[in-house]
């Protein structure tokens, strides 16, 4: 965005967040929803749109919707009801979708996002349950649309932001925190690229100063973190663009083209769909009573905003490390069995933050994909506090680990890397290491102490690499120096 | 012809006095000899009736033999029996099989009832008269140039024929009660959730009832005992206990309080039977009841009220029938040819026009609809009768942006209004009576043209259905035109038992 522009033009951004709950059936329906299954596979005649099927409410599905609301410090409706959302579209068996309209479950929360150099709070309107729709597919076959309905009937939810986001930036911030919260109430995976979360961007700009929002289009089909930052800037840039030259903003949905970088039009205000939200007479109204939000909220694990003040507190951990560890959930749980395992959560943030996230980062997986247990990084640990291997062989004690089902003392014996400790030996080595190098000796009782490294360094390399390095440090210096 | 209840079948079945491939014998001549002339059955599977009988009898004679023995039924083709063609009359369903049995026909399997076919029904269950049928009307059997009433017309024409001794119908705005006073049976509307919808082909998902016709209020209790009851496939389903009902059939009280609309017996009510019914009240009144004149001042909004209700549900539920998965579905070649020719029509005329013309037809050009929108339009077009496609524009109507408040907000308001009318009024009574209809059975064809004339047919049933209440109808007597009239008692929600108690009452009566 041009800096002139930025200027001038202040952006105003909503979300809607689309999460796909990870329930064990789907919305309505005693049926798995596993993806990638052969299609039309995973459904009941209920998914199918057939006549005489009714829709039975998941529970699962309303406890999971309350753990995000309470996550996002939403109220919960003590009552509120399903509905239908009524078009046709032959992925959409039933010819409506089952929603929740003017009485979502949760209403009137915020997350409260970081950026680099200022942290804010972003309202969360609204969070209501609805069922996906199945799939179109329309290049697999030259003269027909294929459908699978696998994905209909799938619990989603729909976080709905208030127009608080003023920047890519902010967006992006607010999404990553969406995901975060849903990954740790574990009720999403938090996939974009396989579609689990979804994301779509009303997006308005007006003159800085002005309170009155402008014309907002809506942004959709952009599917991954970075497209949803690069997809609102491209808009704001094309609004602000059309505004200086005299042109106004049209009130419409645009697609997101990945392959092109921009977006293009879709459909206009006039076109929109009617779609004549009723209540679903198929589902009685939800029920949420105080007892069901006190067992619920007993449910909640502790989020990341608090993780992250307990680990800097507990652990001694600076802020950035701890906002690091705690970005999953399931790292920072990584985290603390090492922790806890190795009695020495200094190292183990220290192999976590250094050694785990660089594999992670090389070979683009999560942490439940790593494939070193907790149990074994905290032996590795434990061989160095016992002073049986140095550091540079925990590295490569580390690296063997990540390919072999062996222990990290068993390795380090393998690969000859038990640190010798025997003080005969090392006198000996260290003897020799004097009485070879009488140059640099000289020149360290003349006063050049940082020679003690050399020494050290000559020493690790002829015992390769298994000389306690602590002890010939102490003993070259009792020797030149004593 | 014959007319046996199921107690009475049972009872010889049970004896030994006949068996039951012997008993589906005889409805087989009795169909084979009436449903012709009177088109109540639209499937029959005698095959499959006498396997059925067959099995049971084997249970029979070991002594394990369900309550619904002897029990020789049709069921409205708008519930799902697995494996056999459910259309609910209409031709967008044309070749549909269902893949699956609703619980209520679970539930007659479970007690040996044997299902023999499917039944005629207004198009959806949408109508009064049984007209509106891809089979052509059913007949009514006391005068086959009468209508049966709707849309449980089969339903009810069976049991008067005696083609079954019990049916099931569905009842979303009197389609049970008003066929069964038209056609002289007795039909029992349950309260809502009472009975599991699961398998019953939507038409107004908060209005529809499953229940029973019968030759007697003790036959149509023993029917309900079976298929009522908690299910987990309907979440609108009660998990209410059930009472006793054949008990409530069998042993009435006589000291039951009735109350009566006084406002319902006046103007439009055929005078015959406003006198036939005040005459049974009197006689009831003679042995132990007590008449209370009650209120229920809303009702006169009621037939608005559901039109606009009914029809807005019916509007969603009928969104399915699209023709892409199951069903009829528009020639596709057809349809891309008549949209190529529309389309070039267009465009010639295009060349040809200038000014507003131009304007507008360049206008329709660019609104010409998508092949997909076009294979829905057509196939709906084709698929759905006259009377559903006047619900589903009313239904769509009163839901759009700009009238849902006016129309759907205001007649949900209206409802509840209604619904404390009868809360307010069962206060004070046990049951409520009125006529089932103003009328006796009218001539086919007669109310065709006038859709409100035919929708008045329904003002004193279609309020229970607005409550969410029960309600029972059953012969009151015959008209001097020769023809069957209806009384009606309703009661509370999950008050069958007082239904039947009063309905026995009356036929005790002789």
């Amino acid at each position: 965005m041009s800096t002139i522009a930025h200027e001038r033009f202040e952006a105003v951004i909503g979300l809607e967040v689309h999460a796909q709950l990870l329930t064990k059936s789907k919305a309505f329906a005693p049926v798995a929803a596993i993806y990638g299954e052969a299609p039309n596979t995973q459904v009941t005649p209920l998914c199918l749109g057939h006549p005489g099927t009714l829709p039975v409410v998941n529970e699962n599905l309303v406890r999971y919707i309350i753990k995000m609301g309470l996550a996002t410090n939403c109220g919960i409706a003590p009552k509120s009801i399903f509905a239908r959302k009524n078009y046709f579209y032959p992925d959409l068996p039933k010819g409506y979708q089952i929603s929740q309209f003017d009485t979502p479950i949760c209403h009137d929360g915020y997350v409260d996002i970081e950026l680099e150099d200022y942290d804010k709070r972003i309202g969360v309107t609204r969070i209501h349950m609805e069922e996906d729709a199945g799939k179109s597919i329309h290049d697999q076959d030259p003269y027909n649309t294929l459908v699978d309905l696998n994905r209909a009937g799938t619990p989603l939810i729909e976080i709905v932001s208030e127009p608080d986001l003023r920047t890519p930036q902010e967006a992006y911030a607010y999404l990553t925190k969406i995901k975060q919260i849903v990954q740790y109430l574990e009720i999403c995976d938090g996939n974009m690229e396989e579609g689990s979360l979804r994301c779509d961007a009303n997006v308005s700009v007006r003159p800085r100063g002005r309170e009155k929002f402008g014309t907002r289009t809506e942004l959709k089909n952009m599917n991954s973190f970075r497209n949803v930052e690069k997809a609102i800037e491209y808009e704001i840039y094309r609004q602000i663009e059309l505004i200086e030259g005299g042109g106004e903003v049209v009130q419409q949905t645009r697609l997101w083209d990945t392959s092109k970088m921009q977006s293009r039009p879709m459909r206009s205000k006039e076109e929109a769909h009617d779609y004549r939200y009723f209540p679903e007479p198929d589902l009685p109204p939800i029920i949420v009573t105080s007892e069901m939000l006190v067992e619920i909220k007993a449910e909640l694990p502790e989020l990341a905003d608090v993780r992250q003040k307990r680990f800097v507190k507990e652990y001694g951990m600076s802020e950035v490390d701890a906002i690091t560890i705690t970005e999953s959930r399931y790292l920072a749980d990584y985290f603390e069995s090492v922790a806890e395992y190795s009695g020495n959560a200094k190292a183990a943030s220290n192999m976590v933050l250094s050694e785990v996230l660089r594999v992670l980062n090389e070979q683009s997986i999560d942490i439940g994909e790593f494939s070193i247990t907790p149990q074994k990084i905290s032996e590795l640990i434990k061989l160095k506090e016992a002073d049986k291997i140095n550091s540079s062989a925990m590295q490569t004690i580390f690296n063997e680990m990540l390919n072999s089902e062996k222990t990290p003392e068993e390795l380090a014996k393998e690969m000859n890397l038990i640190q010798v400790s025997d003080s005969g030996f090392l006198e000996e080595l260290v003897d020799e290491i004097i009485a070879g190098n009488p140059d640099e000796v000289q020149r360290y009782k003349d006063g050049k102490k940082q020679l003690m490294g050399f020494f050290v360094g000559q020493a690790m390399k002829a015992s390769k690499g298994k000389a306690n390095p602590k002890m010939v440090t102490q003993m070259v210096s009792k020797k030149l120096e004593g | 012809m014959t007319i046996q209840t199921i107690a009475e079948a049972k009872k010889k079945v049970l004896a030994g006095d006949v068996t039951l491939r012997e008993l589906v014998e005889g409805y087989k001549s009795q169909i084979e000899a009436e449903n012709e002339e009177v088109n109540a059955y639209v499937y029959l599977n005698f095959d499959s009736a006498f396997e059925q009988a067959d099995a049971i009898q084997k249970k029979v004679e070991k002594g394990e033999a369900g309550a619904l023995v002897g029990a020789i039924m049709g069921i409205k083709d708008v519930i799902c029996e697995r494996g056999k063609p459910v259309t609910c009359a209409s031709n967008i369903l044309d070749g549909f099989e269902s893949v699956y049995d609703a619980t209520v026909i679970e539930r007659l399997h479970a007690e040996d009832a044997i299902l023999i076919g499917r039944l005629n029904m207004d198009e959806f269950a949408m109508g009064s008269t049984n007209e509106y049928s891809r089979y052509g009307a059913a007949k009514n059997p006391h005068d086959t140039t009468k209508v049966t009433g709707g849309s449980s017309g089969g339903s009810a024409a069976a049991v008067a024929a005696g083609m079954a001794n019990a049916t099931l119908g569905s009842d979303t705005g009197g389609s049970i009660r008003q066929p069964a006073s038209y056609c002289g049976v007795v039909g029992l509307k349950p309260t809502y959730g009472r009975v599991s919808r699961y398998g019953l082909v939507a038409f107004a998902s908060s209005f529809d009832s499953i229940g029973p016709f019968g030759h007697s209020v003790e036959d149509v209790a023993t029917v309900l005992q079976t298929i009522a009851g908690f299910d987990e496939r309907d979440n609108t389903c009660s998990s209410v206990e059930k009472d006793d009902y054949v008990v409530a059939a069998q042993s009435p009280k006589k000291n039951i309080k009735i109350g009566v609309p006084e406002a319902l017996f006046g103007e439009g009510l055929d005078v015959e039977i406003n006198t036939g019914i005040k005459e049974i009240l009197n006689k009831l009144e003679a042995d132990g009841a007590e008449l209370v004149p009650i209120e229920l001042p809303h009702s006169k909004y009621a037939l608005a009220t559901y039109y606009i209700l009914a029809t807005a549900e019916a509007s969603s539920n009928l969104a399915r029938f699209d023709g892409i998965r199951y069903g009829h579905r528009a020639d596709k070649d057809q349809m891309l040819d008549e949209l190529k020719a529309e389309e070039e029509a267009l465009k010639q005329a295009v060349k040809s026009a200038e000014g507003d013309d131009l304007v507008s037809l360049q206008q329709e050009l660019t609104k010409l609809d998508a092949p997909l929108t076009r294979l829905y339009k057509k196939s709906r077009t084709e698929g759905f009768g006259v009377e559903v496609k006047r619900r589903i524009m009313l239904g769509t109507y009163v839901l759009s942006a700009g009238y849902y408040d006016a129309y759907y907000g205001k007649a949900q308001r209206v409802r509840r209004l209604i619904k404390e009318d009868f809360t307010n009024a069962f206060k004070n009574v046990d049951v409520i009576v009125t006529p089932t209809a103003p009328t006796t059975a009218f001539g086919i064809g007669e109310k065709q043209n006038d859709p409100v004339q035919m929708y008045l047919n329904d003002i004193y049933t279609i309020s229970a259905n607005l409550a969410g209440i029960c309600g029972i109808s059953l012969p009151a007597g015959t008209h001097s035109n020769g023809l069957p009239y209806g009384i009606q008692f309703m009661a509370d929600s999950f008050q069958e038992s007082k239904l039947l108690n009063a309905a026995r009452l009356v036929e005790l009566l002789g």
